[in-house]
């Protein structure tokens, strides 16, 4: 972390604006052969108004500075693990105080309770929680800026004029920002704080590059499994071959032999070996001879989790009597996060305090738990939040700095904890497998309703989501917060007569845990695979059908622009096919159609793809076809080869050599993102990707093999 | 404990650690070179690439006394000074990053493709074996053939 000069200049910490909810209705040009759908709960209130609504009272508690140097300082309360977030804000930020990009330096704040739930990354909503405050705390810092400008030179400030991080005089005299930061920090504003008409903006909306790109192509980003605490001792953990394993003896005597090795330590997850440099820890981990205990998951196998979800699926209202009427099942494997840097922290727990640098979406939460875990008040415990090598969910859980914590505490030294790439996937959250029952029932060519059931492994929400649903004022919508998340966020784009969806959660003794797009990732790519035989059922291509049922014309029109972009319906050789879906969540809307070769059935590559997306305002279109294209990779790998296989309570894969997430060879050669012009305020994109191009990858994959696959990763 | 001399983007260094000792751990572990990234310790994801006389190598599966004599070329010793390598500028350019964690070892992949083959073919970036989690393997394709294009 940068030591940052510690005298205060110009530092806001504003009151937060109104936020309001954006409720829409549910259709505004309903096609004439389609009844009507109701409307869902996500299309009135969903996951990002909540988090809008829990962090609203505390967005005030952000921090901006300028530096006598003239740098703008901000302390961003999210994670940034690779979405983007820090260049967005940056973008915000010197749009609104005319600064230059490069003057601004966005960085991650520690955790800090008094945030409340101002300090959780999750569920695409950090663009839209942050476009008000960032930009108001910006536009008050530009209206005291200009102000100690007019102080200056005894100026009226309505005269003066800002841009390149300087104040403007009429007669061309300049003053930058860092030279009047002293006085702005005692003015009253002499000119209006609010921010810029989007009609006005300059920065926001064009494409930019990240504001870390130059520091990753030089290899000076720095991860976690970067920091350098003097002292820290290299710690991996012995792990169990099941799930949640635990250990029943520990013969240390050849670990504690290895030069170098300090320290053997038991936790409840395993027991740690602690070293001067990792390649010794990872040897004295090899030295261990340890009598393991079975987890409470042995027994259980992929095949018995298909089983207890199939009996778990909520029945459908609907009787299959007297009408028309297409049934479909669908299984998705359990699927790792497997983020490119594998979990890591540094801990450093003393007798009276603590503190730990960790990458993590939900820092309060886990400083609040690890405190009460090592003994210590939340006060005693300073949690630092290092940029992420990847997340994808995967960091709302904060389990190695808890065992970093623990190790630390017991051998009174502080020590950096890695997990190997074995321990994340053997050990690590599982998107939860889930089972699908959809019925479709149609009359006379009209579709009458539209039922979707899905069994789910228990998703552990244990994070902090269901704090920040009561925090919100939201009400509480069932019982567990898997039901509340989904019900926050499950939709569907389509009059289809009566649509429900419904979950039913199967609990296990299995790790799990949020995966980019949760429940949608199924939910919304089934349903899209449907659609295509509902669209053959009713004699029509899948492109018109949509845009016979599709109730928004925002998603209309991203489909029109795959459909002429992507050139649907040209000749393709045989093998070869096209495919086509949308999704629409977080406030925005997306299409996407692939072109696959499935020459050979038992290799498909998708060989082009052209995706369209409308997120009602685009503050980084670079960054945003950037989450696309992270969405399309995500969906060739989990539709077509990327799962993990429970065999007796435990993982079957290791590595990237079994848990086949796609490479080069994968991606296609040919992808075009297509930014649709600004329709409103900012929506979410970081998830939105996923589930249009899973179903449109697996919609072209049936057609160019004249298949109808159920059960993905397809090869499995 | 044997010692091993060898250069590390042009800078000799001795280093005593066990034969065995893979170049990754020493790089991040002994000489605070922390580039080259520990993604899978197999070989399989190769977030470490780096060179090893101009040749790609996986650190995490290359023995320390398989370096001595040799120079190793991590991703910090690709530019010269404040002037990036034309693939680190393509990757710029294309604005390729997103978490980053992969690139140092993509970026290096590609300096050695191009370095074999000054303008490859689809099917020889195909072969690029680096795995890349935010899944930026289009605009990875697209800054290695702009590097083949002339920047």
């Amino acid at each position: 972390m940068p030591v940052w000069n510690r005298r205060r200049f110009l530092t806001l910490a504003i009151a937060a604006p109104t936020i309001t909810i954006a409720a829409k209705l549910a259709t505004d040009d309903s096609a004439a052969d389609a009844l009507p759908s109701n409307p869902q709960l996500a299309d009135l209130l969903d996951f990002g108004d909540v988090v809008s609504l829990a962090s609203a009272p505390t967005a005030g508690s952000m921090v901006l500075e300028v530096t006598d140097e003239g740098v703008v300082r901000f302390e961003l309360p999210r994670a940034e693990s690779g979405q983007g977030i820090t260049t967005a804000v940056a973008m915000m930020i010197a749009e609104e105080l005319d600064a230059r990009l490069a003057d601004v330096r966005v960085e991650l704040a520690d955790a800090d309770p008094a945030r409340l739930w101002n300090q959780f990354t999750a569920g695409s909503t950090g663009v839209r929680t942050l476009w008000n405050p960032v930009r108001a705390i910006a536009a008050a810092a530009r209206a005291r800026l200009v102000t100690a400008a007019a102080v200056q030179w005894s100026l009226p400030a309505d005269t003066l004029t800002t841009r390149d991080s300087k104040v403007w005089a009429p007669d061309g005299r300049s003053a930058g920002y860092g030279s009047l930061s002293v006085r702005a920090a005692t003015v009253v504003p002499a000119i209006h704080t609010s921010p810029k008409a989007v009609t006005d903006h300059k920065l926001v909306g064009k494409p930019t590059g990240r504001v870390d790109a130059r520091a990753i192509v030089t290899g000076q980003a720095k991860f976690g499994m970067d920091i350098e605490v003097p002292g820290a001792l290299a710690t991996v953990v012995a792990r169990p071959p099941t799930i949640k394993g635990t250990v029943v003896s520990c013969d240390d005597t050849a670990a504690r032999a290895i030069p170098g090795v300090v320290a053997v330590t038991r936790i409840p997850t395993g027991v740690a070996v602690s070293a001067e440099t990792m390649d010794i820890a990872l040897r004295g981990r090899d030295a261990l001879k340890i009598v393991w205990k079975d987890g409470p998951a042995v027994g259980l196998s992929d095949s018995d989790i298909r089983t207890k979800l199939r009996a778990a699926v909520p029945p459908f209202i609907v009787p299959p009597l007297l009408t028309q009427r297409l049934d479909a099942d669908f299984d998705f494997a359990f699927v790792s996060h497997a983020p490119m840097e594998v979990l890591n922290a540094v801990a450093d727990v003393r007798a009276d305090r603590a503190e730990l640098w960790f990458a993590c979406q939900s820092p309060i939460v886990a400083q609040r738990e690890i405190a009460t875990a090592i003994g210590l008040p939340v006060s005693k415990v300073t949690v630092h939040v290092p940029r992420a090598g990847g997340s994808f969910g995967r960091r709302l859980f904060w389990d190695p700095a808890l065992e970093a914590a623990q190790v630390s505490k017991k051998i009174g030294k502080p020590v950096r904890l890695m997990w190997t790439r074995t321990d994340d996937i053997r050990h690590g959250r599982l998107r939860p497998a889930s089972h699908h029952k959809i019925r479709a029932t149609f009359a006379l060519g009209q579709m009458l309703s539209f039922e979707h059931r899905m069994a789910c492994v228990e998703t552990d929400f244990k994070h902090g989501f269901g704090e920040v649903v009561s925090a919100s004022g939201a009400a509480v919508l069932g019982p567990g917060d898997g039901l509340m998340f989904f019900h926050l966020s499950a939709s569907n784009p389509y009059n289809l007569g009566v649509v429900t969806q419904l979950l039913s959660e199967v609990p296990t003794p299995l790790n799990t845990g949020s995966w980019r797009s949760v429940y949608s990732g199924g939910l919304r790519t089934a349903e899209e695979i449907v659609v295509d035989q509902l669209a053959a059922k009713f004699g029509k291509d899948p492109v018109g059908f949509r845009m016979s049922v599709l109730k928004s014309a925002r998603t209309k029109a991203v489909l029109a622009k795959v459909v002429k972009e992507g050139e649907w319906g040209r000749a393709l050789p045989r093998g070869h096919a096209q495919g086509v879906a949308v999704h629409e969540e977080y406030r925005s809307a997306t299409a996407c159609l692939v072109e696959i070769d499935a020459t050979d059935p038992a290799a498909p590559r998708v060989t082009r793809a052209t995706i369209a997306v409308d997120v009602g305002l685009p503050v980084n279109p670079t960054g945003l076809k950037a989450q696309l294209m992270g969405g399309l990779t995500d969906a060739i790998s989990t539709m077509l080869t990327a799962g993990v296989h429970l065999d007796d309570g435990r993982v079957r894969e290791s590595s990237f050599a079994d848990f086949r997430y796609a490479r080069q060879r994968n991606s296609p050669p040919r992808l075009d993102v297509h930014v649709m012009p600004p329709s409103g305020k900012p929506g979410g994109a970081g998830e939105l990707g996923v589930p249009a191009a899973s179903a449109a990858v697996v919609n072209a994959y049936a057609k160019a093999t004249g298949t109808r696959p159920r059960s993905f990763p397809i090869a499995f | 404990m044997p010692t091993y001399r060898f250069t590390v983007n042009g800078t000799e260094v001795d280093v005593d650690a066990p034969a065995d000792t893979s170049l990754l751990w020493v790089l991040r572990e002994r000489l605070g070179v922390t580039g080259p990234k520990y993604g899978c310790g197999v070989g399989a994801c190769r977030a470490c690439t780096s060179h090893l006389d101009g040749a790609e190598i996986q650190p995490c599966v290359v023995p320390v006394e398989q370096c001595h004599g040799r120079e190793v070329t991590t991703i910090e010793g690709l530019a010269d000074g404040d002037t990036l390598h034309p693939v680190q500028q393509a990757w710029l350019d294309e604005d390729v990053a997103q978490c980053g964690f992969c690139q140092p070892g993509q970026i290096m992949a590609a300096v050695a493709l191009l370095d074999r083959t000054p303008d490859p073919s689809d099917a020889d970036i195909d072969a690029i074996e680096n795995v890349c989690r935010c899944g930026t393997y289009c605009r990875i394709r697209s800054a290695i053939k702009r590097v083949a294009a002339g920047g």
